[in-house]
């Protein structure tokens, strides 16, 4: 993949599909806080000025994403890394569109879609009918849902032990759910694909597949962007990482480069104690 | 934080050196993530969603009594249930029926009729707020969801007309042409209710509270819609200010259900229609549903945010 991809840099002229100019995002959460449980506070909230009532009244923001810039290109493969909430799936969502940027703005090439349907899905309804229901909403129509529903099905290797499709999601175990929601999820071929940890499901077999499963969306795909807190998917899959700590981006570079001085962080003590001398890195923020 | 990088950003530094991103965007045909679509491409993006709006009713709809042992009997056992405690309450404890001709199938129609624009706008209140796991994952016109809810609501409504049909036969009321009126009558109260509850999703997503507040308003309202009484019965020999009775005749939940036990009931006359009804509703369908989808639209790209 990597050989791929570098070749492509090398003749072709580099077509940008993603590019994230100077953005923050920023959550504002209701009700936290000391401000809730008083009436006044409440009444503070509605009345008076917006943002004077919410430093008072315990809505309080969280600065989830400062000041990230960069800029993707087609045939890249981007691995977004980082502690947990550093702001990785905020930015992610961020690109598919789905979350407002305070400041700074983002241009993609077509609509990027973030792999995942979960929340389409209806525990209640037979997998059947949720294949049907996850296609419709990830906006395929209902032929192409008919003509992938086999694939689909298939890939989930949900019939392996029996004909489960047919039963309702709720009684799935949850590995076999987290296939089965993967299997839809992939069925589509985008512009620009978003993952967000959707390697980590199901058993080694089928996380085999899976991974099999995106090399192939990101041939067809202009970009990939995958977070994940495996280091080894993202060696396996990526050739250019993005490393995002408290909300700022830390480094962008070549995937070697990036988990060397991340691995260095997130471990200090790990024996081959820092073999460039990267200052800025080791000290926490 | 360009400045906290180590390596200076080795892939995007050498080709393009600090060219302002809008151009390149532009130079590349790159659009804003997230924007907000023209109301003509607006409605096109909905078209292509038809068929998930469609599918997405009727899947809330079945799961919706899907761990019942009675299963789907519920969405008819469910609406008679309500109607007989109506009965007993206004019909057979306080004795309004006494004025009215064919009580039972009055109340009943007024009660679905009813509850069809009172659970989409409820619906509609929490389509945005209570599916923010759906608006956040997945990107498509949001006002596929409070439309797809009242679509459920329709397909509610119509388990109960079946209800209804066999009350009105049991009751006597024969089946007549007027009948027919049923299908423009539900036309227009649909796109009453989709305008409505698509004004209230935006609300409701901004602020969610007005889930709570709901219930009473439309309590209220419920009350001068004449659900359990006649309007036109209270009203006659009342010396009531003309703006009152204009009032009670305009509005639009008292017109839908007026307009449908019209087309139900033989015993129930066209003279106790207020004047002009059939423009009032088609009026009153058109402005909340175009104005809705207007309204809605306007905020199209902060849903599910913050």
């Amino acid at each position: 993949m990597a050989e791929n991809a570098e070749t492509a840099e090398i003749t072709a002229e580099r077509i940008p599909t993603v590019i994230v100019d100077d953005v923050d995002i920023v959550y504002r959460v209701n009700g936290t806080g000391a401000g809730r449980g008083t009436a006044t506070a409440a009444l503070n909230r509605i009345l008076g000025g917006r943002r004077k009532a919410e430093a008072r009244a315990g809505v309080r923001t969280v600065h989830a994403v400062r000041k990230v810039s960069f800029t993707a290109y087609k045939g890249e493969a981007i691995g977004l890394i980082g502690t947990n909430g550093s702001g990785k799936s905020t930015l992610l969502k961020a690109v598919a569109g789905l979350l407002p940027t305070e400041n700074g703005r983002i241009f993609t090439h077509g609509q990027p879609s973030l792999l995942g349907v979960n929340a389409a899905l209806m525990n209640d309804l037979t997998g059947e009918r949720n294949v049907h229901l996850g296609g419709l909403a990830m906006g395929m129509s209902r032929e192409e849902v008919r003509e992938r529903y086999d694939d689909i099905v298939g890939f989930s290797g949900i019939n392996e032990k029996g004909d489960f499709i047919t039963l309702p999601m709720r009684t799935y175990s949850s590995g076999m759910a987290a296939r089965l929601r993967f299997s839809i999820a992939a069925a589509k071929d985008h512009d620009v694909l978003l993952i967000d940890e959707a390697l980590a499901t199901g058993d080694r077999s089928f996380q085999k597949r899976s991974e099999d499963r995106i090399r192939e969306l990101r041939k067809e795909a202009g970009t990939v962007f995958l977070v994940s807190h495996n280091n080894k998917s993202i060696r396996d899959t990526c050739d250019r990482v993005l490393w995002l700590e408290r909300g700022e981006l830390r480094m962008d570079g070549p995937t070697d480069e990036v988990l060397e001085a991340y691995e260095a962080f997130t471990n200090p003590k790990a024996g081959k104690a820092e073999p460039k001398k990267q200052t800025k890195v080791s000290v926490p923020a | 934080m360009s400045q906290a990088l180590d390596t200076p950003s080795p892939p995007a530094a050498p080709s393009a050196p600090a060219e302002d991103p809008a151009v390149l965007a532009a130079r590349y045909g790159l659009t804003v993530s997230g924007a907000r679509p023209t109301l003509p491409a607006y409605v096109g993006q909905l078209w292509q969603r038809r068929h998930f709006i469609t599918a997405f009713a009727t899947a809330k709809l079945t799961s919706q009594y899907s761990q019942a042992k009675l299963g789907q009997v519920w969405q008819v056992a469910t609406p008679l249930l309500n109607a007989a405690v109506y009965y007993f309450i206004f019909g057979v404890l306080m004795g309004t029926k006494r004025n009215v001709p064919d009580y039972v199938p009055f109340l009943v129609t007024g009660v679905f009729v009813w509850t069809f624009t009172q659970s989409s706008v409820m619906a509609g209140t929490r389509a945005i707020s209570g599916s923010l796991g759906l608006v956040r994952a997945l990107h498509f016109p949001r006002a596929s969801l409070p439309i797809s809810y009242c679509l459920q609501q329709l397909q509610q409504l119509l388990f109960s007309m079946c209800a209804l049909f066999v009350i009105l036969l049991c009751f006597g009321v024969p089946p007549a042409l007027s009948w027919v009126l049923v299908i423009p009558a539900l036309t227009l109260q649909f796109t009453f209710n989709t305008g409505l509850a698509l004004v209230m999703a935006r609300m409701g997503a901004k602020t969610p509270d007005i889930a709570q507040l709901m219930p009473f308003l439309l309590r209220t309202w419920m009350y001068v819609s004449g659900v359990m009484w006649s309007i036109d019965k209270m009203l006659s020999g009342k010396d009531l200010p003309h703006i009152v009775l204009v009032l009670l005749q305009a509005n639009p939940a008292a017109i839908y259900i007026d307009l449908m036990r019209f087309a139900l009931i033989d015993s129930f006359h066209a003279s106790q229609l207020p004047p002009h009804v059939w423009l009032w509703a088609t009026g009153w369908a058109l402005l909340s549903g175009v104005g809705g989808f207007i309204y809605f639209w306007k905020a199209e790209e902060t849903y599910g945010r913050g």
